[in-house]
């Protein structure tokens, strides 16, 4: 450090140099102090607290007390958490794909020149931002099982027994997957249109000399091009799905029975609802290395595709 | 997570590419009458019906939540469906404010948007800089502790931050909301994303002049960046007046409820009234509309440099 600042400024010597690194480090802290205050206090004290409470036994009625993997037996042992996590895989293998897909559909047709362009992707980007509960509650009157406008339509094109959505436990999944994709694909659709607009016009340019259709320009240039964006999509998508809490309370509160308990959903319960601290913070735990896993797989996915 | 960081930042290049044209509009310049170009007329034409068909689908929630909202409770599940009301009930905006404390609600939730807002892009911006333009040991394994927590799924974390508020006496206050959401390791990430693109020479050459650091952190940095502090301002308002969570969990009781828990807490007492909630809907929505409307450009800037939120 010190050699590096004395070749840059050869003048200065080197006591002033050490006085100058101290000053530098008081400056960058009082910058970073009111921040980092607040986010060790509520952030990084939390975090690591999560992991150290799954190895404790710690209830609202009893001191906390150090148990080993007994957290982790019961858990394992918990028909509850399996469902959970059933569920959680469930809905992501749902909305990564069908997001993903419509995201890229959506940036494709929104990728160009129109008058008006503009609203079209600001129209299809507002549920994103929209408030949930207003979303979940509108989405439940539209699957309404009798006369909600979905069934109606649904009937309308010959399909005689519609599904009962939020009120079957076959069916609520579904309905908050198809909710959750029209809401977020707005989102990753912005993704897409920044991938798309940052491929160099040249490469289509050179495909379309090379006589390559449309078609063959799409496979060959745009899908290659925007690889870094699908695996960010892809992660991003990944991570947010085992994540899945808030539409989940709003719109179906982990039912009927426990056919759309999630595991964020479970923790809540388990931690803030009934007081279980430690047990839930194991849960806590596994939710955080499936997201870990995941992310961790698709980065090496990713350099092996790029090697 | 190391890794991770790493293409974070790799997505840095995105700032500055506002939404340029599309490949095929930049060869279109010469204004002749090719075959080709009358080809590209009708694609173009074929593409507008697609897309008026298609935003028109997904925007059937938001047509039928308004149009909901002026009807009577009886008519709004009605078979066949009417999407335009047979007598416009414009009593129901006039009745909600006394059916529930809404504009309690409102101001509940602009005071939560307000101050968290206010104090996530103070401190973020500051950090910012802090992580970006100052140059001090334990800097970068620091900056790493924010990139990783940001991998952490909060819902990992929450029962002990409610285990700490409720010990400091917190719960049922905004305070508690206010503590756990400025400090936000997101707007810092951000604004160090922007900061980075901000030219060192530009510091030094100010350094020169005589500024101190907070200086030009003031008076060169801080000007320079107005967009990613619009982008942090309005995303980080946005999620807090749309946080469900947040709310649910730390306040019970009802004079510190937000539009969302009173929304929400509306349709669980009397979920026949169908109208009537699609009329508080359509009111929580109504502000973010507003805001979404006016920076919308930021809005987009903010998620194509991040490419991520919460």
């Amino acid at each position: 450090m010190t050699t590096e600042t004395l070749k840059r400024a050869p003048a200065v010597h080197s006591r002033g140099n050490r006085k100058q690194a101290r000053r530098n480090t008081l400056i960058g802290w009082t910058f970073i102090l009111p921040n980092f205050v607040g986010f060790l206090a509520f952030t990084l004290i939390p975090v690591l607290a999560a992991f150290a409470l799954s190895f404790m036994e710690w209830t609202s009625f009893t001191a906390p007390r150090w148990v080993g993997l007994e957290n982790f037996q019961r858990m394992f042992q918990s028909d509850t958490f399996w469902i959970a996590l059933r569920n959680t895989v469930v809905y992501a293998l749902g909305h990564v794909p069908l997001t993903m897909a419509l995201a890229l559909v959506l940036a494709l047709l929104l990728n160009r020149k129109l008058k008006g362009i503009g609203f079209f992707r600001v129209a299809i980007f507002f549920p994103y931002i929209t408030s949930l509960v207003a979303v979940a509650v509108v989405w439940n009157m539209l699957f309404s099982p009798d006369s909600g406008p979905i069934n109606q339509f649904l009937h309308a094109v010959g399909i005689a027994e519609a599904p009962g959505w939020t009120s079957s436990s076959d069916w609520a999944m579904p309905a908050v997957i198809i909710t959750s994709v029209w809401r977020d694909m707005g989102y990753y659709m912005i993704l897409y249109l920044a991938g798309l607009q940052a491929i160099p016009t040249e490469l289509y340019e050179a495909a379309e000399v090379d006589g390559a259709s449309p078609w063959q320009r799409f496979w060959n240039v745009t899908i290659p091009s925007l690889r870094p964006t699908t695996f960010f999509v892809v992660v991003m998508l990944t991570v947010s799905s085992f994540k899945v809490f808030d539409l989940i309370v709003v719109m179906t509160n982990g039912g009927p029975g426990r056919s759309t308990t999630v595991l964020s959903q479970l923790i809540y319960q388990e931690g803030i609802g009934e007081g279980k601290f430690g047990y839930s913070s194991a849960i806590s735990l596994v939710l955080f290395i499936i997201v870990l896993t995941v992310t961790v797989l698709q980065f090496k996915i990713q350099q092996r595709r790029e090697r | 997570m190391t890794n991770m960081a790493e293409d974070l930042k790799a997505e840095a290049p995105f700032i500055g590419s506002s939404l340029a044209p599309a490949p095929e509009d930049r060869r279109r310049t010469q204004r002749s009458r090719s075959p080709r170009e009358r080809k590209k007329r009708t694609t173009d034409v074929v593409i507008y019906a697609v897309l008026v068909v298609l935003v028109v689908a997904l925007m059937v929630p938001f047509i039928w939540m308004v149009s909901s909202s002026l009807k009577e409770n009886n008519q709004v599940l009605t078979v066949p469906i009417q999407w335009i009301p047979s007598e416009f009930v414009w009593s129901n905006y006039t009745d909600i404010w006394t059916r529930i404390p809404m504009m309690g609600y409102l101001q509940n939730s602009l005071y939560l948007a307000v101050i968290i807002t206010c104090l996530q892009v103070l401190t973020g911006s500051l950090a910012a800089y802090g992580f970006s333009k100052v140059r001090f040991p334990g800097r970068d394994v620091l900056f790493l502790a924010y990139i990783g927590t940001i991998a952490v799924p909060w819902q990992a974390y929450m029962v002990p931050q409610y285990i700490m508020m409720q010990n400091l006496g917190l719960t049922n206050s905004f305070n508690a909301l206010i503590l756990l959401q400025a400090f936000g390791a997101f707007g810092v990430f951000l604004m160090r994303q922007y900061y980075m693109t901000i030219p060192d020479e530009l510091c030094e050459a100010a350094r020169i002049d005589g500024l101190s650091e907070y200086g030009i952190w003031a008076r060169v940095i801080l000007p320079l960046s107005k967009p990613a502090l619009a982008s942090l301002a309005l995303l980080t308002f946005v999620n807090t007046w749309n946080d469900y969570m947040g709310p649910f969990i730390y306040l019970t009781s009802n004079r510190l409820w937000t539009v969302q828990l009173g929304l929400r807490s509306f349709v669980g007492q009397f979920d026949a009234e169908y109208a009537m909630i699609m009329t508080g809907s359509v009111i929580s929505v109504i502000p973010i509309l507003i805001i979404f409307l006016l920076g919308q450009r930021y809005f987009i800037q903010g998620i194509a440099t991040s490419g991520m939120k919460g």
